[in-house]
């Protein structure tokens, strides 16, 4: 027998005063770990597949359980931490890539939490948001650079297509595959009430989710999956999908057995294949070949769609984000190394990428001096967690941010990190039917709703404690923010001065 | 007048409903001390498992009646739409039990009475607690 040299995460400590044995715990787990045991009339926990996912602590009606940490210590070291120990007894095990889901969780600096705000006292009056309008309002595509006038002296607009936000927040794409239908529902139905868009993510349109298209951003990845005519014109936009930031620079991966019917058929694939994503996009060889792609889509849909293009926060981020701003594509989407994912390697999730609040700040400078800012809006997501990560991306020059792991948390995610395994007991990152149905998107379509509605009067409040009345006068806005520990180098880079400046 | 109605879309078998119910109308101040003891008070809603589906059963508190029809001690009553047991009047024969479609009635921890859904309107809760602990919406509470 080989040795295991896996030791469990986690370990299940249930008081036994409070356990009623009502087995929820045990019928909720869709690893297994709890069960009654009827010889001992109690309950009783094998930790080795426990995920720490919370399902059993959040439903226990006594409060009965708690989950944590395993406390087996090996030996301290400051160098080899139990958790890099651990990578190496797995890789020697299985021989294979170390595969894991969400977004970077390493400690490396945040930059939204060494940002302060400003607010206004006594010379520039703050504006009571209750009281007085304000306007979140946005609107994401190409800026006129001038106005042109007819004869009779009236301005003509040459009307770009753009998509129009009732709040600067969008969900952003994951796709039907990695999560579930429920899912996709929820934020679909969300997005139609709120005012703002979700994304298709590289999956393709669910049929019975065409009703929600004028909401809809139709992603097109380099797996090209569920891109068809009618896919294409359904949407409110379109978003070409280069990079992702949880993975910079590889492709995708959906293993065969997650292909079911529904799947197959959005995704426009055979069953039980693996739907492999590409890096590249084998028609996308340079910045010219991007420009053909961007202009084939919009003469697809008669040049009435604004078209994204995503891109992951790598070194050279500001001069990509160039090419795109003069390559005909409308929206830039930048995505920071903090960026969820379903499944990455994960010392590419851990150690490719640059933190979104640099590249956002260098890709709005580089596009000012460039003197072609007005061509693109840019919208930014990778870890915004508050409406203060919005506020301050917003003064770091973002038109809008993409949300997506805050949309998920509101959805039940507890951030177990183990999407991969297929198992997501809050029926969010499965396609296994009794647990997806644990996912009504009549409860989860509202926790969004009042997630962003929450979001949005915090982005008023804030804004309004600067004398700020519209989102167009925050938008770029880097006195409105001032550095906190951080170095000059970064305060540089970000553009911004030192607090107490 | 409103009812409680199930929706089996989203029942997940978890059976949350009937704990939460055994502990409201057993009397206890709290779910630990209805419990407590080896103490297992009788739920008046069941949860029908199956492969793919599962829902839960309770009394309807329909127009037919056979219940209370049947019922040889007089104990069943029809009060403001809600059919309630009075317990001290029930003798324990089980007609009820056989006469309704669809098994709502159960039969309490000693044997010799019967139990069944009240919608919460005779403890300390007032709205139905099932309704309240399902997790998922499966179980609502409203006018049709």
């Amino acid at each position: 027998m080989a040795i295991n040299y896996m030791n469990p995460l986690f370990e299940v400590v249930r008081n036994y005063d409070r356990c009623i044995k009502c087995r929820v715990c045990e019928r909720q787990c869709a690893n297994e770990v709890h069960h009654y045991d009827p010889d001992l009339d109690k309950m009783v926990a094998d930790e080795t597949n426990c995920v720490d996912c919370q399902r059993c602590v959040t439903l226990c009606p006594t409060r009965a359980l708690k989950i944590k940490k395993n406390e087996n210590e090996f030996r301290e070291n400051g160098n080899w931490s139990q958790q890099v120990m651990d990578e190496v007894y797995k890789q020697a095990g299985s021989g294979g890539v170390l595969l894991s889901a969400m977004g970077n969780p390493r400690e490396y600096p945040v930059y939204w939490d060494k940002i302060l705000l400003n607010a206004s006292q006594v010379t520039n009056p703050p504006i009571d948001p209750l009281r007085e309008p304000m306007e979140t309002k946005t609107f994401l595509g190409k800026k006129d650079q001038e106005i042109h006038y007819d004869e009779n002296g009236k301005a003509e607009f040459k009307h770009n297509p753009y998509l129009e936000l009732d709040v600067p927040v969008m969900f952003s794409a994951m796709s039907f595959g990695s999560i579930s239908k429920n899912a996709h529902e929820s934020l679909a139905r969300a997005a139609q009430e709120l005012g703002t868009y979700y994304n298709t993510g590289e999956g393709g349109l669910h049929k019975d989710f065409y009703k929600y298209g004028p909401n809809t951003i139709c992603q097109v990845a380099s797996g090209r999956f569920g891109v068809f005519k009618e896919y294409l014109d359904t949407g409110a936009a379109i978003e070409i999908k280069m990079g992702q930031g949880a993975k910079p620079g590889i492709g995708g991966h959906l293993p065969g057995m997650k292909i079911n019917e529904e799947i197959s058929r959005t995704r426009m694939i055979p069953k039980g294949t693996d739907a492999i994503s590409p890096a590249p996009h084998h028609d996308i060889y340079s910045i010219e070949d991007l420009r053909q792609l961007v202009l084939s889509l919009k003469e697809a849909t008669d040049w009435k769609k604004p078209v994204i293009v995503k891109i992951a926060a790598v070194h050279n981020v500001a001069a990509i984000a160039s090419g795109i701003a003069r390559s005909g594509a409308d929206i830039i989407a930048i995505d920071g190394y903090r960026g969820g994912t379903g499944a990455a390697p994960t010392r590419i999730r851990d150690n490719v990428g640059i933190p979104i609040e640099l590249a956002l700040a260098s890709v709005d400078q580089r596009l000012r001096d460039e003197g072609i800012r007005n061509n693109v809006s840019i919208v930014v997501g990778g870890s915004i967690r508050s409406s203060a990560d919005v506020v301050k991306a917003v003064a770091l020059g973002a038109d809008a941010v993409y949300i997506a792991t805050a949309a998920l948390l509101s959805m039940g995610c507890h951030l177990c990190r183990s999407c991969n395994t297929g198992k997501c007991n809050w029926g969010i990152a499965t396609q296994r039917a009794d647990l997806v149905k644990r996912l009504n998107p009549d409860i989860a379509y509202k926790r969004l709703v009042n997630l962003v509605h929450a979001w949005d009067h915090e982005i008023k409040e804030m804004m309004g404690g600067m004398g700020i009345n519209s989102l167009e006068s925050l938008r770029g806005n880097r006195l409105m923010l001032r550095g906190i520990g951080l170095n000059q180098k970064e305060l540089d880079i970000l553009g911004i001065m030192h607090a107490g400046e | 007048m409103k009812k409680v109605y199930v929706n089996e879309d989203w029942c997940l078998g978890c059976h949350l409903c009937e704990f939460t119910c055994a502990a409201a109308n057993s009397g206890a101040p709290d779910m630990i001390k209805a419990f407590a003891g080896g103490k297992k008070p009788v739920a008046r809603i069941q949860i029908e498992e199956g492969d793919k589906i599962n829902f839960a059963v309770q009394c309807r508190h329909c127009d037919a009646h056979p219940c209370v029809k049947g019922c040889i001690a007089g104990a069943l009553s029809v009060q403001d739409g809600v059919i309630v047991c009075d317990e001290e009047k029930c003798v324990g024969c089980y007609t009820c039990v056989l006469s309704c479609p669809y098994g709502a009635i159960v039969i309490d921890e000693a044997g010799h009475k019967i139990r069944k859904c009240d919608l919460c309107t005779r403890n300390s809760h007032g709205e139905p607690a099932c309704v309240k602990a399902c997790p998922n919406n499966a179980i609502v509470f409203e006018e049709r």
